[in-house]
This record gives C-alpha cells, structure tokens and sequence, in this order.
C-alpha cells in the first residue's frame, strides 16, 4: 500500500465508500520540501482535574488543551489541527517573517486554496491578477514553511472544511481552528472547531496555541424526527430563525435531542457549519457510532483505530453535566426553510408569506427588516413560492457534499432546469466531485441543465468570477444572505439542496414535500 | 501594534443592527496579501455607486461625519466572517473606537489585535448617545482605557467594561505572541507530556 505523505498511520486505505483515488506522490503536496512526518494528533485522557464533576464535551476537550492558564491572562490553549487558505494567511505568514518565527508544528498545519480559485478549467491559469497571486503566495508560504498543501491540482484539493473531515484529519476531542468563520463544521465530529482572525493565525502558526477565554456553553437538543423532505438544512436555519444571528454570541453551541442523534454525518457538518449564523463561535455534537464509521478507514484516521473509540467514547458530556443556557426544540415544527431578508435568521418556511415589518415587536428588527426587504425586492404577504429566481448555486461548506448533490440529483432526475434559470452545481471537493461522476450525478445535472463545476467556495462569497448580476435573484445551498454577499445588489434566499434543485426546475421556490420525483 | 491610552474624537452614528463584515469590507477587497490600504474599500458597496461617486445619504458620507474616528451602531456589529480585513479597513479608515450594544466574538476579538477599542453599552445608553450625536452638532466622546471611562462636554460621564488583560494588551500595545512565548517552555512540556512530538 501506499501512502502520500510518508504518515506514520497512512495505509492508502480507501477513503470515501466506493471512492477511487487517484495516486501521487509527496511531491504534490510538498512542492519538493520535505514535511514533518504525519503524528497521531489527539490522545485524549481523561482529565485528571476533578475527576468526578460531571462534565460537557465542551469542558473536556478544554480541560485537555489547557497548556497554562498564567496569572491574569487568557488561558494558553493547545491547537491539535490548523487549517489554513489563500485568503487570510498571507498577512499572517508576513508576520512571522518579519519577526524572524518558524511555523512551531507544520505538520500540524495543513493548507489549501479554496475562497478564491477558478471552478473552471483547471488547466488554464487564474484569469485575476490579484487572485493568482494570493494562491501563489498561499503555495510560496507552504514551502517556505514546510506545510502540506492540497494544490489547485491535487485531486484532494477542496473547501477546507469538506476536505479535513474527508481525509480524517478531523477527529474527536480534537482543537481545531481556522481563518474562517464556517470552521464549526468539524464540531460535527466532535471537535472544539473555531473561526480566527489573520493575527491569531500568526498566533497559532508560531506557537501551536491561542489565548482564549474558557467558552459559556449553549445546549440546543432537539427532539423528535424531521418530517420527510425536510433536511439538516432546513432544521439549522430554523433554529437560527428562533435564536436570531446574535442568540449564540459568546456560547459554545452543543447539539443534543433524538433528532441529531439520527443525523448522518455530513448532515451534521450542515448543523454545525452555521453556528456562527447564529452568532455562536463553534457548534458540536458528541462523537458517536455514525461518527466512527465516518472516521473509520479514513486517510489519517488513527492506526489504532479501536482504542482510538474507546477514547472517543469517553468524550460525550456526562449525565448531569451543566450548560449556561439550555434550549429545546421539537423536530417536528420544522418545515422547508427560505430565508427572506439579508440576514439567515430572517427566515420563514415555503408555505408562509414574506412578513411585514410592523410584525415585528423590536424597533432594530422592524428596522432591519424594512431595510432588508428593501434590498431584496420584496413586497410584506407575497407567498414565498410564488417568488421566482434567476440563478441557483449548489455547493459551500454548508451544503457541497455528495449527499447533498445525491439530494439535488434526485430532484433534477427527468426534469430541466426552467427557461431563464442560471443553475450551477460546485462540488465542496475534488474527491466528492469524482464519486459524484461515479454515481453519474453529473451526467443527471447536465443533462437537467445544470453547469457541472470545478471545486471551491464559488458563489458562497463570490471571490472568484462566480458571481450574480445586481438584481438577480438566486437561490443558494450556501450560509450568508448578507447584502452583495454573492455579487453586489445580488439577492440571495438561503436554502436546501433539495429546495433548491426544485427552484431551478419550477423557476420559483416550491414545496419539496409535493415534489414529483421521476 | 498600536497602544491606545486615551481618545477624544468626532463620533459618527449608524443607526443600523447587524452590521456584517461583508458590508465593513466586500469579498472583492480580500484578495490583497497586505495587512493595510483597507480604508479606501470601508462599506465600499454603501459607500459608493457603482461608477465610484459618493452615495451621499450614506452616514459616513455625510458632512458631520467627515474626519470621526468613533464609530456609534446597533447590536450585533461585525457579525459574519472572521476576516481581520474589517478592522484593519477600520482602522485605516480612521477609527479607534466602536460603541454597540453588542459585537459579533470573532470580531470583537480581531479588534484588540490592531489598536482598535470597541465597547459594548446597554441599548439605552447606545441609544442616548445616538440622541447626543443628533443634538450636538460636532459630537465628541472621550474614551479613557486606563480608567474605562467615557465622557464627553456635556455632562456624560460613563463607565464601560473591558476584560483586564485585552485591556492591558492594548495599553501598551503588547504582541500576544511575545506574550506567549515566554510560556513556551510549557507548550514543550504540554506537547512532550501528550507524545505530540
């Protein structure tokens, strides 16, 4: 078997169900610069600190990065993954070679360009001057530095916070951290995963740590089942819509209830993954039998895989643990979510109307969302499926995994996208886009009428040439319908896959729940 | 990075909720690999029209506001992605203080590490300061760190919250990461006692 980094655990074991990999070598990843020798990054203890308090996930995996806590400062925490892009590292690499630092544990660093790339022909080189030289710098800084880099060319090159989880490099208990607010997705697994700033990057690139406060913890459960058609998406923006985009400022959110539980992983990704819409820095659930079979075989999962559980296992937050704030919601109240404003937590369901201001008790809300409707071009008690749409992206951090695109396919198969519509489908990896023309998910798109493209943020954020129009109308699998989020004066509504593979057929949103699948 | 001690300074108010870090500095602007020239893009897409003239309504585009280097706003400011670029284009820009009732974490968080003392208020008190800017035609606070003061000419006089250590940081315009680094012997016993090397 082979390995690509030369890793103390790699075995070349196949990495997604049925997936195929193609083969190569170190040198794709380290320009020709050795790099350090992967290492087993967590080996979670039980901590030897009051042994006996009953105790969250959050205060474990705390408890056990705690390097010091010196007097009448901020807590030195150990960072066991970081996980590094073009656009805010280079003022951070910068940094270090101003004051003459090393990168203290590169092989604890893994980097990628994803915000700002082409989802085009990756043969041909980045049309924007000023792109192609952040992604050049981003290659520059890895080789100086000796960081492992999934290039525009490696297969395994994606969205960042698709591929750790992908490759195995996300596990249980661990720190993580990233300059990007979406780095909650790997609580999904069961890790303390945070956005950072550019400083705290130079922060943790010199020093491996972060200083960081101890978090308050937020316990969201949510019990019951999700009804048919409704999704991880769909029940995120929900929760976003009851808490609102500052509900979760401060907390650490843990997802808890039957109806996470029952979440498969890359649902969970979609939960955790907007947290921070929510305000909440991170968002995780508790490792469980759905997250060691995700992990399970995986390119940088443990060697030990089995004790590796056992430890995992001990993670979940004890009976009778304490959180500062605990909410509950009933799986049961979620129906298909459309957001209909300029922020996600200005969101309503598909059967509803567009609010008017004047329903809204707070004077900012009333405010925000006479200002926001404004923006969007929409008028108080139109119904949301009657709104019609110009252009549909599929794809982010939120929703570009293959069980996404298996969900919009679904919806795609036998029909065609409508008369006017622009949709386009951007897989989160290079490795979900190749299972995905496996399954013949591309073949599906194509032939709806939907463009097949290259993986990246895209549209998300609209750094590269994907962008909308001022004025038109997109519905978006992405996380922020922020004013010129995807293109100035471009309108987003933020939805499902599934939801928005039906926009794109019936040229308005519609009701997933009465689609006619063929 | 830049100490910050004591303040006095034009406030400018916008009476919007939510302020995102998508409007504080658009995606097109982070392309640069430069930690400066930010303030030219701040609120770039409410700032300015599409073929680059002012969009005079907007509140940093109006006359009063020319010059303020405080900054009054709603809740939840910052909110959205952790880019740093926002409170460097901040900063570039002119400003050395933000009044809210409540900041986004990651933002909050970015500002301390470049100078920049935002300062969190009750609703009413951000709302009598709004009042204050109508009233007084050229409005100025000042912004006291060391005894966590604001004040201005007309008989305000408030104290505000800010942890001790960011506080101390900022003072003396400290390097977290020389800070750190004087721990280190500790992350090498963190890492040796956990086999992480």
């Amino acid at each position: 078997m082979w390995c690509a980094h030369g890793c103390a655990d790699g075995d070349g074991r196949a990495d997604l169900a049925g997936g195929h990999r193609a083969r190569y070598d170190i040198d794709d990843v380290s320009h020709g610069r050795p790099v350090t020798p992967w290492r087993p990054l967590f080996r979670y203890e039980a901590s030897t600190t009051m042994p006996d308090a009953p105790r969250t996930i959050v205060e474990k995996i705390w408890d056990d990065h705690v390097v010091c806590a010196p007097e009448g400062q901020q807590t030195i925490l150990y960072i066991d993954l970081h996980l590094v892009h073009e656009v805010t590292s280079p003022q951070a690499f910068e940094g270090l070679r101003q004051e003459g630092r090393q990168v203290r544990r590169p092989e604890r660093t893994v980097a990628t360009p994803d915000h700002n790339v082409p989802t085009t022909d990756r043969g041909l080189p980045i049309a924007d001057p000023i792109s192609r030289q952040q992604v050049d710098t981003l290659r520059k800084n890895c080789q100086e530095f000796g960081i492992r880099l999934y290039d525009l060319d490696n297969p395994q090159q994606g969205i960042v916070h698709v591929i750790g989880p992908e490759l195995g490099l996300t596990q249980p208990g661990m720190t993580i951290v990233c300059g990007d607010s979406h780095t909650a997705t790997h609580g999904a697994l069961g890790a303390l995963a945070f956005g950072i700033g550019t400083s705290e990057v130079e922060h943790v690139l010199a020093t491996q740590t972060l200083l960081q406060y101890p978090p308050k913890t937020l316990e969201i459960r949510v019990d019951g089942q999700l009804a048919q058609g409704v999704t991880a998406k769909d029940l995120i923006l929900y929760v976003i819509g009851q808490l609102t985009t500052a509900g979760g400022t401060g907390f650490v959110i843990e997802y808890t209830g039957s109806a996470i539980r029952t979440l498969g992983m890359e649902e969970r990704m979609t939960v955790c993954n907007m947290s921070i819409e929510a305000g909440a820095r991170a968002g995780l659930i508790a490792p469980d039998q759905t997250t060691f079979d995700y992990l399970r075989g995986r390119q940088f999962a443990p060697q030990d895989f089995d004790a590796a559980v056992t430890r995992w296992q001990k993670l979940a937050s004890d009976e009778g643990a304490r959180y500062d704030k605990s909410l509950v919601f009933d799986a049961a109240d979620v129906a298909p979510q459309v957001t209909w404003g300029t922020n996600p937590g200005q969101v309503t369901t598909v059967d509803a109307r567009i609010p008017a201001p004047a329903q809204f008790g707070d004077e900012a809300d009333r405010k925000s969302a006479a200002r926001a409707l404004e923006y969007m071009g929409l008028e108080p008690g139109t119904p949301v499926d009657a709104i019609k749409i110009d252009r549909v992206f599929v794809g982010s951090c939120t929703n570009g995994r293959i069980e996404d695109l298996r969900a919009a396919a679904a919806v795609a198969q036998g029909h065609h996208v409508a008369a006017g519509v622009h949709a386009m489908i951007v897989p989160g990896s290079g490795q979900v886009k190749q299972q995905a023309e496996e399954e013949g998910l591309d073949a599906i798109f194509r032939e709806s009428g939907f463009e097949w493209r290259e993986a990246g943020c895209s549209m998300c954020l609209g750094m590269n040439a994907d962008i909308l129009q001022p004025g038109e109308r997109c519905a978006s699998t992405s996380n922020r319908n922020f004013e010129g989020r995807q293109g100035r004066d471009g309108r987003t509504h933020l939805v499902s896959p599934a939801m928005a593979a039906a926009a794109a057929v019936a040229g308005h949103f519609v009701d997933i729940r009465r689609w006619d699948y063929k | 990075m830049k100490p910050f001690t004591k303040h006095t300074g034009l406030v400018a108010a916008m009476d919007r909720s939510d302020v995102d870090t998508d409007q504080i500095i658009p995606k097109q602007f982070l392309k640069r690999i430069e930690r400066t020239g930010f303030g030219q893009f701040l609120f770039f897409d409410w700032r300015f029209h599409e073929d680059g003239s002012d969009k005079p309504e907007f509140e940093l585009n109006r006359p009063e506001a020319k010059g303020a280097t405080v900054l009054l706003a709603r809740r939840n400011f910052g909110c959205g992605s952790s880019r740093e670029h926002a409170p460097w284009a901040l900063e570039d820009y002119g400003f050395r203080v933000l009044i809210a009732p409540s900041f986004a974490d990651i933002f909050y968080n970015n500002c301390f590490k470049n100078g920049l003392l935002p300062i969190a208020l009750s609703n009413e008190q951000v709302s009598d300061l709004f009042g204050r800017v109508e009233n007084y035609p050229g409005y100025r606070l000042t912004i006291d760190l060391d005894t966590r003061r604001i004040s201005d000419e007309h008989g305000l006089d408030l104290p505000f919250e800010v942890d001790d250590f960011r506080r101390y940081c900022l003072l003396n315009g400290l390097d977290d990461i020389g800070l750190t680094l004087k721990h280190e012997e500790k992350i090498t016993a963190y890492e040796a006692a956990r086999g992480l090397v």
